[in-house]
């Protein structure tokens, strides 16, 4: 089965990057891979992931081992599940700078509780001897956040960061994420089911559907303009709390794809309401339609005179 | 005190035919024994609402704000500490033996799990046509015959009467779950968290079911959910929790326009829109400190600790939930100043 089958893309230094999609698309498998941190028995099967010059996939276990803890941290959705709850939150973020070597322990030591105030975690002095259980979950969230930026990474991946978390707390983690990403001019991925968390916080959006990446582009041309009939109705599936009159909602019929039996042509074709012949037998190629966004589809949005009144039937 | 007494969000005027009211709910959970003797966690304390027939109410607010709890108390899955629950006339918190299962029959619910709300041993068959039998009305043919006209009506193929949750996707499940709460005909459904564990594209299919249910059989719901935007659009009107009390209730369209509370405006501010334009300029109020506990909550207003606007008397003076126009109820003490 191919969990994540001919992904593509590339993220700058200082640039934010979404990778959306719904439960099983590929999305954290996609991210993982970057770091080669796959589950058994999964495996890259071909591609490459270049880091600057170097060649993740090829590295030597040494050199991987170095890579993720000098150059890329990651953030995952439950900061409890990835804290030690026997130890204190200050030695975890010590232990973090110290077994990357990048610090002596003295200046891991000394380090500690200023990384908990650059993460904004209040009385930070008083709350290095807490342990995880002590922490809210937006704190354990923020916790995590420093060991992973303790090392000044330049790549960030964080993995549905928020999900966990209540709305008022999110809004501060991302703001949080937003400033790190500014101050450590790191780049960043964001990986996450929410459209709106994507407009708020992303340059660059990648849209994945079974395993595949259906659209890509500047955060603003695939809101507003979106060309893959899969992004279009998911921007249209979901309720905003702005919403001035009661539309009804546009729905997405059936359901993603088994990884173990995908349908032959374009993959989304089986819940697609514009689809058209060629859809069933061909897959479509990632095209370019506007300069930066690239769309995989045969028919593109554009090309649909009224899709609104089309898509409620 | 007056001798007219004024309205509350119980006796809100502009409701003109409530099928369920709320008054004064308190529901404490012991929590063993502190080390000042034993503590309470004052889950839902002094709450007072009405739902309007064929009316939408959405609860919402942040986890640990008792807002499960209170739907839990309304439909009698868990007893009152005190207080009352009128639905129609009978006051659910007193009515026990026969009475008590002929309105349970018209009161159902949704579970957020559809997976652990079914049991895995079970048919879909036999797990929709179960209250069927509980309350005994209908057996037999006559109950299958229920059962797969419920299941059409939810979308399900009602051939799949012989299969198990497990084979079902979590829309579907969810979907069943829906189909068990509809057998019996209700009235008043409360829906906990209904599509918080269920895809983007999955959601939208599931409330759109619920909408249409709504009209094709007048039910009247009540909508828990965390997440403002499902709410927003499902709702008439809306309640907002926080820390065991309602700080705010009203018609959903005017709260979105004009919020009273300030912890209303919060959480407003706080939720992200799907529109890279309005995010650029968005700026969500952030909150200091950290919600505090419901064991030991704070005097006076309880969200005074984190209030952007908050003076002495919020410390000292708790903030009644009050008409503040027309419809429209807050608990605080500077109503619209944030």
């Amino acid at each position: 089965m191919n969990a994540v089958d001919g992904v593509s893309f590339e993220v700058d230094r200082g640039e934010i990057v979404g990778i959306v999609g719904e439960s099983g698309s590929g999305k954290t498998m996609t991210a993982l891979s970057l770091l080669r941190l796959i589950p058994e028995p999964g495996k890259i099967t071909s591609g490459r992931i270049l880091y600057g010059e170097k060649d993740v996939a090829q590295m030597t276990d040494e050199e991987i081992r170095e890579f993720r803890g000098n150059e890329i941290a990651m953030i995952f959705q439950d900061p409890m599940t990835s804290l030690n709850p026997v130890l204190r939150i200050g030695f975890q973020v010590e232990e973090a700078m110290i077994a990357h070597q990048r610090f002596t322990n003295k200046q891991a030591k000394e380090r500690v509780v200023p990384m908990l105030q650059r993460v904004r975690i209040p009385a930070a002095k008083d709350r290095v001897r807490d342990y995880p259980h002590q922490f809210s979950g937006g704190m354990r969230q923020r916790a995590m956040i420093a060991m992973g930026v303790s090392n000044e990474p330049s790549l960030l991946i964080a993995d549905e960061p928020t999900t966990a978390l209540d709305v008022t707390v999110q809004a501060s983690i991302i703001e949080l994420i937003r400033d790190l990403s500014r101050e450590l001019r790191a780049a960043v991925i964001l990986i996450t089911h929410n459209m709106a968390l994507v407009a708020s916080l992303c340059n660059r959006v990648i849209v994945m559907y079974a395993g595949r990446v259906v659209e890509e582009g500047p955060t603003r041309a695939i809101f507003k303009n979106p060309q893959h009939p899969y992004t279009w109705s998911l921007l249209r599936s979901m309720p905003r709390v702005d919403e001035k009159e009661k539309e009804r909602l546009i729905s997405i019929k059936g359901l993603p794809p088994d990884l173990g039996k995908m349908p032959p042509g374009c993959k989304f074709h089986p819940r697609c309401k514009f689809r058209v012949d060629r859809c069933f037998t061909e897959e479509p190629p990632l095209a370019e339609v506007d300069p930066g966004q690239q769309a995989r589809c045969w028919v593109l949005m554009k090309n649909i005179p009224d899709p609104e009144a089309q898509a409620k039937t | 005190m007056s001798a007219q007494a004024a309205p509350t969000a119980a006796t809100d005027p502009t409701l003109k035919s409530p099928i369920l009211r709320v008054e004064d709910l308190v529901k404490y959970f012991p929590t063993g024994s502190g080390l000042f003797g034993r503590s309470v966690v004052h889950a839902v304390d002094g709450v007072s609402l009405a739902i309007q027939a064929g009316e939408t109410l959405g609860l919402v607010g942040e986890s640990g704000c008792g807002k499960s709890t209170l739907g839990r108390v309304v439909v009698r899955l868990l007893p009152a500490t005190s207080g009352h629950v009128y639905f129609k006339d009978t006051d659910l918190t007193k009515v026990r033996g026969e009475k008590l299962r002929r309105t349970r029959q018209e009161i159902q619910m949704i579970f957020q799990d559809p997976y652990a709300s079914l049991n895995p041993r079970m048919t879909v068959g036999d797990i929709v046509a179960e209250p069927l039998r509980n309350f005994g009305v209908a057996r037999g043919r006559k109950a299958e015959q229920k059962v797969q006209e419920v299941m059409r009506v939810v979308g399900l193929n009602p051939n799949f009467v012989n299969r198990y949750p497990h084979e079902f996707s979590g829309g579907q499940r969810q979907r069943i779950g829906i189909a068990r709460a509809l057998v019996l005909n209700p009235t008043f459904i409360v829906a906990d968290e209904p599509v918080s564990a269920l895809d983007v594209s999955i959601q939208a299919q599931i409330v759109n079911l619920m909408e249409d249910l709504q009209e094709k059989f007048q039910l009247t719901f009540l909508f828990i959910a965390h997440d403002l935007s499902v709410v927003r659009h499902i709702s008439d009107r809306i309640a907002v929790m926080y820390l065991g009390k309602i700080v705010e209730i009203g018609p959903s369209a005017s709260i979105r326009d004009r919020p009273l509370h300030p912890y209303t405006k919060v959480l407003e501010s706080s939720v992200p829109v799907p529109d890279p334009d309005i995010e650029a300029t968005r700026k969500p109020i952030l909150l200091k400190g950290e919600i505090p506990s419901p064991v030991n909550p704070p005097s006076g207003c309880r969200f005074h600790t984190r209030c952007p606007i908050a003076q002495q008397i919020c410390t000292d003076v708790e903030p009644p939930l009050e008409m503040k126009e027309s419809g429209r109820f807050a608990a605080c003490h500077f109503a619209g100043q944030l």
